[in-house]
């Protein structure tokens, strides 16, 4: 067996166990959170009897252990159970949102993948330039703001005074594809300026490494013009930290778009989440965050095996 | 226009203008006979003409308070999303009108026996629900015992706990009786959970599929996002006027300021008192201020030290300083408090109970006097209780230094505030959400043995009067009542009243209303989906 196939199977079977950890580790810190779901679902207004009523119908008088295994055995069967709160199937809860935040996701992504690395090589080639010096600050400067302040900037700028873009990123059923680009313009750029200023500088970083090989060396002294020496010679050998710090941004592109979203007031899995934690609606807090951490994992797995594809001494090991 | 007669009569010109019983000519006549300036009368008929109601549009409503997990279980509605869905697919036996009267919804009319222990309600026979069936008197036995029972999961149980018994007289009379008189039934019937709904054959009701009998039908839903309503022509009520309604859930005070400004949404339920001032210049926008019964209040428990002796509580309510609150962290949007649980837009409001000053002195004094000079206490409180909750209670130890009494705010964690601070902490500031009349808060959170009774007040003559007046049906002597328990409450009482929050929210340029507004929830008592309309 390819030894590519082998470390997949090996990550994967890890990945598994660490899920595993992950929904211990959650059901627990849901348990520890202060009040419960009865009381989080009928309010200050709710007595004893009533509390005790409904945390009777959702099963909530057993000891927690229990709730977690029964929990796990449907999980294994792929069942990940119902939303105690709504009653409603946590995979019918969870599609359609998370079908949004990958909607969001991929639409920053392809946007934000190819400014970044097109952007790194070009300050490479101009390194130490006036342009070099501004898109490194811009950059810097768009990764160090909160995504809500840039968000609020875009919708200033693009929505009230320009009038260009919708301010509100509201989804309703008979959208054409071109309409929902328009329509969502807004929460994509704001990801896209977070995400693009790391991807960026890490392209320029690795190419710069590389400048001082005597292979570039070489190549500069056969004449290679400075375009060439870069794409052709620097940058094949730069990839693996390249794609290490896309993997980790296009997770975040998934993981970390609770404050867009609220900005936003787009309906992804993240505001389904921040809900679901303050109802302790334990089974959809679960699914969100298992699927949080398999994103994580399923791209750093990516991530290693893209750096063994595009290494010949790790493709073809002695 | 201070004077309240000339006030007054200027309203009822203007109803009757809008009610087409009055002419220009004559409305002019009437005004400029009654002081009112030329141009100011011109104005106000111009403003009067265009309150004409007119049929069309969709009203696109930013809402705040939204939740993922909400449901349609009337029992368990909680945020401002459901209560505003619910107040316009389904319906109520009874309604608070523009004016903050009671008025029908499906009941049409209302009686008591002579101590109202026992209450009819006639329904109104063109109720129908979205399917066509028409509502009886038995969907309404069904929807109120939904609250009631040892089963019920509804957090409305408390509010039912003396009905001994629903049932229906007929298709059209229902008739409920209770342990002991409760002259307020018909208010409690406003109760945002009590939503008429069908019934099924075992005696539930359906509220998992959504059909009520309001009037707008709820097309499609989904909780914490956005809903859908087309009207509903076969509604018993009058008004209605758009033809369909979007409420989008925007929980970001910035979401729903920018989707106003911006044309995305008509109107918005809430802004910022912050940016208030702002939003006021901008020509298109009209803002809302309606003085609300929604109170913040600051329990002391007491029957623990130091709050067991009146005199240091009433020092603690002499050494806050309401009117600076007011106007430094509310913005000037709320009405000033006086300790009693009473706002002055509810019924039984007593005018005559002189407002209790800002008295450092005479709270030093009442401290000396009762050995606790040098006071320290803790006071907890969280953010999201209020906004600019813990603003508040840092300028309230600020005011109360002056009386030497020192405050430490301790800021809670905003999650579990109600189960783990509040009744538990000996003093928290609290926020509360207005209740109809002087009965039901006084049953909630004053009496004796009330299960949040968050200042654990113990008066004798306080409860006494308290189930005398419940019973009682002769208005006058109820209001004298009313008026003694406010006046404990003020004066024994362990609980500080700063001030009864406004209901403050934005209308984008074309949305009407009738100029006088409910105030027993935001947006019109929840009800502008059918009461406003789009100008031509």
């Amino acid at each position: 067996m390819s030894p590519v196939i082998i470390i997949v199977l090996k990550r994967l079977g890890l990945g598994l166990l660490t899920l595993f950890a992950i929904s211990i580790l959650i059901f627990f810190a849901v348990e520890m959170l202060p009040g419960d779901i009865a009381q989080a679902v009928l309010g200050q207004g709710a007595t004893e009897e009533n509390l005790a009523a409904l945390r009777e119908k959702l099963g909530l008088d057993q000891p927690a252990p229990v709730r977690y295994l029964q929990w796990l055995s449907g999980a294994l069967v792929g069942d990940f159970g119902t939303s105690l709160v709504s009653g409603e199937r946590v995979s019918e809860a969870i599609s359609g949102r998370f079908t949004n935040t990958l909607f969001l996701a991929a639409y920053a992504a392809v946007i934000a993948v190819p400014v970044a690395i097109i952007l790194g090589i070009i300050v490479a080639l101009l390194r130490e330039t006036l342009f070099d010096r501004v898109s490194n600050i811009l950059a810097l400067t768009a990764i160090s703001s909160p995504e809500f302040f840039l968000g609020y900037i875009l919708i200033l700028v693009f929505a009230v005074n320009m009038g260009a873009f919708p301010a509100i990123a509201r989804l309703s059923g008979d959208l054409s594809f071109l309409e929902l680009l328009h329509r969502t313009f807004l929460p994509a750029l704001t990801m896209v300026l977070v995400v693009v200023a790391h991807m960026m500088r890490m392209t320029r970083a690795a190419i710069i490494n590389l400048l001082a090989s005597p292979y570039i060396e070489m190549a500069r002294l056969k004449g290679a013009p400075p375009w060439k020496v870069i794409v052709h010679h620097a940058l094949p050998n730069a990839w693996a930290p390249i794609i290490n710090v896309v993997a980790l941004n296009l997770a975040y592109l998934v993981t970390g778009v609770v404050l867009v979203e609220v900005v936003f007031v787009y309906p992804g899995i993240g505001q389904l989440l921040v809900d679901a934690v303050s109802k302790r609606d334990f089974p959809i807090v679960q699914a969100c965050c298992l699927i949080f951490a398999a994103t994580f994992i399923l791209l750093n797995l990516a991530a290693d095996v893209g750096a063994i594809l595009t290494n010949p001494r790790l493709r073809h090991p002695k | 226009m201070t004077d309240p007669a000339k006030t007054d009569l200027m309203d009822r010109l203007a109803e009757a203008a809008r009610q087409g019983q009055l002419s220009r000519r004559n409305f002019m006549h009437h005004a400029l006979a009654a002081g009112v300036a030329a141009t100011t009368a011109t104005g106000m008929w111009t403003r009067t003409a265009a309150a004409q109601p007119r049929r069309g549009g969709t009203l696109r409503m930013g809402m705040h308070d939204g939740n993922t997990s909400d449901s349609h279980d009337p029992g368990t509605y909680l945020t401002r999303q459901m209560i505003h869905v619910a107040h316009t697919h389904r319906s109520y036996l009874t309604l608070i009108e523009p004016d903050n009267a009671l008025g029908p919804d499906v009941a049409t009319a209302w009686s008591a026996s002579a101590d109202a222990s026992e209450w009819t309600f006639e329904l109104n026979p063109n109720a129908t629900f979205h399917d066509g069936r028409p509502v009886t008197a038995n969907d309404v036995v069904a929807s109120l015992n939904h609250h009631r029972g040892e089963k019920t999961t509804s957090a409305a149980a408390a509010l039912l706990k003396d009905v001994v018994d629903i049932v229906a007289d007929g298709d059209h009379t229902v008739v409920v009786t209770l342990a002991a008189g409760n002259a307020d039934l018909p208010w409690l019937m406003t109760d945002y959970h009590f939503t008429i709904l069908p019934a099924n054959e075992d005696g539930s009701i359906d509220w998992q599929s959504g059909i009520g009998c309001g009037p707008y039908k709820l097309e499609e839903m989904e909780f914490g996002v956005r809903a859908h309503f087309s009207r509903h022509d076969g509604w018993h009520g009058t008004g209605a006027w758009f033809d369909e309604i979007e409420l989008l859930i925007l929980n970001d005070p910035n979401a729903r300021l920018t989707g106003l400004i911006t044309g995305d949404v008509d109107a918005i339920s809430l802004i910022e008192l912050k940016t208030m001032a702002l939003l006021q210049r901008n020509p298109n926008i009209r803002i809302d201020n309606v003085p609300s019964a929604a109170a913040i209040t600051m329990p002391m428990h007491c029957n623990k030290a130091p709050f067991d002796n009146v005199d240091v509580r009433n020092a603690m309510k002499l050494a806050i300083n309401r009117e600076e609150i007011i106007e430094k962290i509310a913005f000037g949007a709320a009405t000033i408090g006086n300790d009693f649980h009473v706002a002055p837009n509810m019924p039984y409001w007593p005018a005559s109970i002189p407002q209790r000053p800002y008295d450092p002195d005479q709270a030093r004094s009442l401290l000396r006097k009762a050995g606790a000079e040098g006071l320290t206490v803790n006071l907890s409180t969280a953010d999201s209780v209020y906004s600019g909750a813990v603003d508040l209670a840092v300028l309230y130890a600020q005011q109360a230094k002056r009386a030497g009494i020192t405050v430490n705010v301790v800021r809670e964690p905003n999650d579990g505030y109600y189960s783990d601070v509040w009744l538990v902490k000996p003093f928290t500031l609290v926020s509360w959400g207005a209740r109809p009349t002087p009965d039901v808060m006084f049953s909630l959170a004053y009496k004796a043995d009330a299960a949040w009774n968050e200042s654990f007040w113990q008066n004798e003559r306080f409860n006494e009067l308290l189930l005398q007046a419940k019973s009682e049906l002769d208005e006058a002597r109820r209001a004298a009542m009313y008026e003694e328990m406010c006046q404990l409450a003020r004066d024994d009482g362990g609980t500080i009243i700063p001030l009864f929050n406004n209901f403050v929210y934005a209308r984008g340029g074309g949305v009407e209303h009738g100029g006088q507004v409910a105030s027993s929830w935001e947006c019109d008592g929840a009800r502008w989906a059918s009461r406003w309309w789009f100008s031509a």
